[in-house]
């Protein structure tokens, strides 16, 4: 039984359980499903500064809070109950461009080589790891939300700002992937 | 307890992210090279029921547990989804991860990630810091 939930769960599985969680937040509580905002609510806890737009009552926002130690605790289960021990099955076309770089498929799924602790005193490691970061939190909140409040709540309601949201999310991944990172991977 | 159940969905879609090998960093490099259909079908297919179960919700004016209307917060256009936009997507592609994607990563023990975490929120307070002076 355990070995069934142990094996890497395929799209047609994984996608339409995220998606229930659309209705099951809604229904259980009127919350809509997201993940970004809770940056913008740890920076109005600790750090508010005078600003005026982290001035808000994020009390109220704490189950979105409770949700993320959540997601935090289903990674450490998924791994320590649900892992099976194999480095994830890779495309041989990235495998080969990535063994340029020293990289290799590894048990784990974010690889040692680019985001271990020891990888921070590196130039490589520092603009992934801060700069990546530092773009995903502006970014997202510039944006008005993620791939969690845009591309799947925003694109289930409907709303087409979300949808110009997701375009410019995917548009500015390939540009990354494609035309950047290979760069970045080289230093 | 009224959270007790966001932790539970919170673990849900933890376990779903890690065993579907959404956290993966190879897994984002694949779909932004089209080397694979994946991230594709789970983004594709959570739309879809999501779709569904908001068309659901709104048709039969389904109501909450506690009796309330659903309410979704309408998203009004600004140019900053696409500024914005651009740039969490240069940031995905370089962490391998979103937002949630980011928690769980964290969650199977993968030390380093709290400084990307820590990175993420230093780059939100930047943005609420010079939000004037930012084109939306």
């Amino acid at each position: 039984m355990i070995a069934f939930f142990q094996q890497p769960w395929p799209w047609y599985v994984a996608g339409p359980l995220i998606g229930l969680l659309v209705p099951a937040l809604l229904l259980t509580g009127n919350k809509t499903f997201g993940i970004s905002s809770n940056f913008r609510h740890i920076c109005a806890a600790c750090a508010p500064g005078n600003i005026p737009f982290f001035k808000f009552n994020w009390k109220k926002e704490s189950w979105n809070f409770v949700f993320a130690i959540g997601i935090l605790a289903g990674g450490w289960i998924a791994v320590t109950l649900l892992g099976n021990g194999q480095p994830a099955s890779i495309h041989p076309s990235l495998a080969a461009d990535l063994a340029v770089y020293g990289i290799q498929p590894e048990v784990a799924m974010v690889p040692s080589t680019l985001f271990g602790i020891d990888q921070l005193f590196t130039v490589r490691g520092l603009i992934l790891m801060v700069g990546g970061g530092l773009l995903v939190g502006f970014g997202t909140r510039y944006a008005g939300g993620c791939t969690s409040g845009h591309s799947i709540m925003g694109l289930s309601a409907l709303q087409w700002p979300s949808l110009v949201a997701t375009v410019a999310f995917m548009a500015g991944g390939f540009l990354m992937a494609n035309l950047i990172l290979p760069y970045l991977l080289a230093l | 307890m009224k959270y007790l159940k966001y932790l539970l969905f919170g673990i849900l879609f933890g376990i779903i992210l890690v065993k579907a090998e959404m956290i993966s960093w190879f897994r984002i490099q694949e779909m932004f090279r089209l080397q694979s259909f994946h991230m594709y079908g789970i983004i594709g297919s959570a739309v879809l029921t999501g779709i569904i179960s908001v068309w659901l919700i709104r048709r039969f004016n389904i109501k909450t547990i506690h009796g309330e209307t659903v309410v979704i917060p309408e998203k009004k256009f600004n140019r900053g989804q696409i500024y914005g936009g651009l740039l969490f997507g240069l940031g995905w592609a370089m962490t391998g991860a979103c937002p949630g994607p980011l928690f769980a990563q964290a969650g199977t023990g993968a030390a380093a990630v709290s400084v990307t975490i820590l990175s993420a929120i230093a780059g939100t307070w930047l943005y609420g810091r010079f939000r004037e002076k930012l084109p939306h």
